[in-house]
């Protein structure tokens, strides 16, 4: 018998299953002292105890028998699972634009993984096909699976890999880049394809979904329909990161990839434009544009890709009595860029003074960001801040954390000297930095407020 | 047809090969919800703030499609939430992951699975049952199986139970037109237990009385909510060569054996439509109904059902069924016809849902008129054979339509279609959805599973309630009348009687009585019975036990108690003390001289009059028998 005749068992259940020949996928009838019980039995999910064995019952259900109850069992038939999403083939249509997806993770479309006893992302585009027949009536869809990976487990290698892919398919003339991501660290991805993919003629969506497509609940059709539909038809050349609006089923905003945070742990709407206001709204009838100063879509296929990336920056998000030897142990692991997230206007306490200095004086870039998310950082308001600038920390504007370290990584990648970096991280280049705040920019309003409940009460919420 | 319900025997049940099965959904009384920390069993009109979702189909852990669930993606619903602040968190909005399972709720579950006897699992898997009608807004019910294969005892048999599961209560419906339905979502979340048995009724009257028998079982716990909606009860009807037919939500017990008799009928007149088809030559693959488009035929017709909604965006269908001819006119169940079944699928899956919805060659009414008929007939190739369905709508629906009616002919020619069946008033059943299959089901991935051990389950088994059937027993051997006990199984107030019988020395047909009939009028003149509790009750028999109080002061101590908002029930014991004899005689003797002057009445009334007068004195603190001895006296 292979592994697999005992998929993620160990222990008891593992010495259980062996004694009476029995296996994953063997129909059994079992005898335990808590009664007699049917049915198929199942893989067991490795983060589970050793002490159960798993069985699929007629009826669907699941159970848990532990297998020191366990006094006899017998194999009376075998029936592996086939867990296969209904694949067609995805239909051609030469009036229709050319979009290319690429796979980073994520749950577009997923089965089950027995192993993890989470789900695993499925992603042909026959599958896709016959799990979101709508976006044929859209494009005609190539698929390609860059990485799968939750989306905690991005970085540089996956960032360079994409905006390296990204930079391929331009060449080649798509009208338009779909990334399926996860959503934890599709802010910070965003960020970074947009400095590392720069005058991109046609729009780059990233999309994910906060509710797993296994779930028929689900946004991720909608989501991928929105997104698709921008890549193909928008005329937003930019990185953009297109997921609900509101939490109803109505549309999904498109946020610049420098000004947009995830918000919340699992709201449909946890996506957020940060310090301004979204580009677009888009839904099967169409686009709403909210503004014309993005970078328009162009019929040429000029890009350029510049993956620089130094590794050793990190992101400091201070606290009250943060003690020094956070940076001093930057400095001791030869961290060449630090940015802080501050609070208030950015501030840090005083006993972190000699450690800044002694990194500035090693040549590490440090800049600072706020953790309040909204607003700039302004350090000449009060001596702090000034002290703090005196000692070589450099306010970052309204940039926010994530992005700025995204950042500060692409721009030490390029050069080492400072002075080069500061101008590479003060220059806005895809709207990190923006010279004004408008004031819709910031917006979070506070429930309870009768006028407040008596808006959420006549809109969608 | 069947016979009519009323002249049915056990044995016509028998040579139809009836057999019926129930799941019986009960809320569980728990301060909170299932899976979040929202308060259970608030109900509200009110909301504050509504969602909007649709639903698709995905696969299950084998890789299947469930067939509701692809059902219910044809009907294209727009799902409205309404969403109340005190009752519903984004949990419920399935805006965030569950909470742990909510373990009072475990608890009293368990109870009621020790109770049925079922086979225990040793650890629990949560389970995510697909519903695509949009009643649960993540579209998947959360639920878990407690235990399989237990029984209860039915007369001199046993009626099989197949399993217990602890899952969250749907959303309330508020309405449901065309493509938008709109639920409330206080209810949503709820912990509810069902309960299925195995399809061992034969009669009617066996599924309403077995479903009373787990009422009484489950309310034995005195932890399950009672009330309108608290337990719901859905019924499988088979006959032989028939197929498992779920008549779902049904409200009242009593409606059960009509139900499940029409449901018998239904299944039997439908085996004989398929006979017919069959003798005509029919089989599912050499059927071959056509569709026509007829609306320019009938664009200026006066029949009002089409004529009152005719816009340039209707088209109106008419479907061919080759020898169907007379079909969609036989009767189904009582006052209506094969063509329901028809309009059923139309309505709930097309959302064509203004009635009628469809006309039909077979029926006799007057609709459109023969001169269109005619015309319809030509067009369409009719031969005398066939039948014509006509139904109309807007496109896209009126395709929907279109098809729902060649499938469900083509279902006519297999026989029985599984179908979920909703329980209408009158007795009758209509068409609610396709049967779901164990394709509907899913493993939780957002919760782990959860370990019963023998430790938790032996402390639940030494706290069990008397069951009801042996306390049926015990109150039968006490001479309790039979109404009095079918009262006392049904509410909490069976373990108070047995508590006092326990404790006291008394004939039981006392507390019993007050227990039953004293309290329900108490309850009706509007009484705070609520603040009567066990300890209460046994404070008062308790005194009366001991001759504290007369038996008459039982009653009276325990209303003031209620009516009074300070007084403890200790302190009325005591106001109570009954007078001694002397006392009594001075207050008759007092009383019987001042009537004395009304010369003309007799014996008999000056008796009641004094008596009257007495008794308003000293009630409560006095047996009446003894007091009227000594008014006697001095009459």
């Amino acid at each position: 018998m292979s592994s697999e005749d005992y998929k993620g068992y160990r222990g008891a259940a593992l010495s259980t299953l062996k004694n009476f020949h029995v296996r994953v996928w063997s129909d059994v009838e079992v005898e335990t002292s808590r009664g007699k019980f049917t049915g198929i039995i199942l893989p067991r999910s490795e983060t589970a105890d050793d002490r159960h064995v798993v069985l699929k019952l007629r009826n669907g259900y699941n159970i848990g028998l532990a297998a020191d109850t366990i006094h006899a069992m017998k194999e009376t038939g075998y029936k592996k699972a086939n867990y296969k999403i209904p694949e067609k083939e995805f239909p051609y249509d030469p009036r229709k634009p050319r979009v290319k997806l690429f796979g980073t993770g994520g749950t577009i479309a997923s089965r089950l993984d027995y192993r993890t006893g989470a789900v695993i992302p499925a992603f042909s585009p026959g599958e896709l096909y016959g799990s979101v027949p709508e976006l044929a009536d859209i494009c005609n869809l190539e698929t390609e699976k860059l990485y799968g990976v939750f989306s905690e487990n991005m970085g540089p290698e996956q960032w360079i890999g994409t905006a390296e892919a990204i930079g391929r398919e331009i060449e080649k003339g798509v009208a338009g880049i779909v990334i399926g991501h996860g959503t934890d660290t599709m802010h910070h991805t965003a960020a970074i394809l947009s400095f590392m993919v720069q005058n991109s003629p046609v729009p780059i969506v990233m999309v994910g979904s906060q509710r797993s497509s296994d779930r028929p609940s689900s946004d991720a059709a909608i989501n991928l329909i929105n997104a698709t539909k921008t890549a193909a038809e928008s005329d937003i050349a930019e990185v953009v990161v297109c997921m609900f609006g509101p939490t109803s089923d109505r549309y999904d905003l498109l946020h610049r990839g420098t000004r947009v945070r995830k918000m919340h742990s699992s709201y449909r709407s946890t996506f957020r434009t940060i310090g301004d206001i979204p580009i677009a709204k888009v839904s099967t009838e169409g686009f709403v544009y909210f503004r014309d100063d993005y970078k328009h879509r162009r019929d040429d296929k000029n890009v350029t890709i510049n993956t620089a990336f130094e590794e050793k920056v990190s992101i400091v998000y201070y606290y009250p009595n943060m003690k020094p030897d956070i940076i001093e142990a930057l400095i001791d692991n030869d961290y060449k860029g630090i940015v802080i997230a501050g609070t208030g206007l950015g501030h840090v306490n005083k006993p972190l003074y000699p450690a800044l200095k002694k990194a500035r004086d090693k040549g590490i870039a440090i800049y600072m960001t706020v953790q309040t998310l909204w607003g700039y950082v302004q350090m000449y308001v009060y001596d702090t801040g000034r002290d703090i600038m005196e000692l070589g920390v450099i306010p970052a504007a309204n940039m926010l954390p994530e992005v700025a370290y995204g950042k500060l990584g692409w721009a030490l990648g390029q050069t080492s000297d400072l002075k080069e970096v500061k101008k590479i991280m003060l220059t806005p280049i895809a709207g990190e930095i923006t010279e004004r705040e408008p004031h819709n920019g910031y917006l979070i309003y506070q429930g309870g407020i009768p006028e407040v409940e008596e808006f959420i009460s006549r809109n969608w919420k | 047809m069947l016979k009519p319900f009323e002249n049915m025997t056990a044995g016509d049940y028998a040579e139809l090969g009836l057999k019926a099965g129930l799941e019986i959904h009960q809320q569980l009384k728990t301060k909170k919800k299932l899976f979040c920390r929202c308060p259970a069993g608030r109900y509200s009109e009110k909301y504050d703030a509504e969602i909007l979702r649709h639903m698709r189909p995905t696969l299950s852990e084998l890789g299947e499609y469930d067939g509701t669930a692809l059902m219910e993606f044809k009907t294209k619903k727009e799902i409205i939430y309404q969403l109340n602040k005190e009752t519903v968190c984004t949990y419920e909005m399935d805006d965030a992951p569950p909470f742990e399972l909510n373990d009072e709720a475990l608890e009293i579950a368990l109870e009621i699975a020790l109770l049925l006897k079922l086979n225990l699992v040793s650890e629990l898997h949560i389970a995510r049952k697909q519903y695509l009608d949009g009643s649960i807004p993540t579209g998947f019910q959360r639920t878990t199986i407690l235990g399989v294969d237990g029984e209860i005892p039915f007369g001199n048999r046993k009626i099989g139970i197949v399993q217990l599961g602890l899952e969250e209560d749907a959303c309330r419906e508020v309405s449901d037109q065309g493509h938008i339905r709109v639920y409330r979502t206080d209810r949503l979340g709820m912990p509810l237990i069902e309960v299925v048995t195995y399809p061992d009724m034969r009669t009617p009257q066996e599924v309403a009385e077995v479903a009373q028998l787990i009422r009484q079982l489950t309310r034995a716990t005195g932890k399950v909510r009672r009330g309108i909606g608290a337990t719901r009860q859905d019924v499988n009807v088979s006959i032989e060569g028939g197929t498992r037919i779920e008549i779902k939500g049904v409200p009242r017990i009593p409606i059960i054996p009509r139900l499940v008799h029409n449901e018998a009928g239904r299944q039997k007149a439908l085996l004989e439509i398929r006979q017919k088809l069959r003798f005509r030559g029919l089989k599912p693959d050499n059927f071959k109904p056509q569709s026509f488009d007829v609306t320019e035929i009938l664009r200026q017709t006066s029949y009002l059902p089409i004529k009152n909604v005719i816009n340039s965006e209707m088209r109106i269908k008419c479907v061919r069924l080759p020898f169907f001819q007379g079909i969609l006119s036989h009767p189904t169940q009582p006052g209506t016809s094969f063509a329901k079944e028809f309009s059923d699928r139309v309505r709930v899956i097309a959302c064509i849902d203004t009635i009628p919805n469809l006309i039909h060659s077979d029926s006799v009414d007057e609709t459109i008129g023969s001169a269109a008929w005619e015309k319809i007939k030509r067009v369409t190739d009719f031969k005398e054979s066939d039948s014509l369905i006509i139904t109309w709508g807007n496109e896209t629906d009126v395709e929907t339509a279109v098809r729902e009616i060649e499938i469900r002919a083509r279902e006519a020619i297999e026989g029985i279609p599984s179908e979920t069946r909703q329980a209408l008033s009158d007795g009758t059943t209509g068409f609610e959805r396709i049967l779901p299959g164990p394709d509907r089901m899913y493993p939780d991935t957002d919760l782990p599973p959860i370990a019963l051990d023998e430790e938790r389950i032996r402390r639940i088994q030494g706290q069990l309630p008397i069951l009801p059937w042996v306390r049926r027993e015990k109150y039968h051997q006490m001479g309790l009348p039979e109404k009095m006990t079918d009262e006392l199984i049904l509410s909490d107030k069976g373990d108070w009687l047995d508590s006092i019988l326990e404790n006291i020395k008394i004939e039981p047909i006392f507390p019993a009585r007050l227990l039953t009939e004293k309290l329900k009028h108490w309850r009706r003149k509007g009484l705070p019975v609520d603040k009567l509790d066990r300890d209460i009750l046994l404070a008062v028999f308790n005194a009366f036990a001991k001759k504290k109080i007369v038996r008459e002061a039982v009653a009276i101590i325990l209303e003031k108690f209620m009516e009074n908002l300070t007084a403890s029930i200790d302190e009325l014991i005591d106001e109570f003390k009954p007078l001694p004899a002397t006392e009594v005689e001075k207050i008759a003797q007092e009383r019987a001289k001042s009537i004395k002057v009304v010369a003309d009445f007799d014996e008999d009334k000056k008796f009641e009059i004094v008596m009257g007068e007495v008794m308003e004195k000293i009630r409560g603190k006095a047996v009446g028998k003894e007091v009227a001895e000594i008014v006697r006296k001095y009459i």
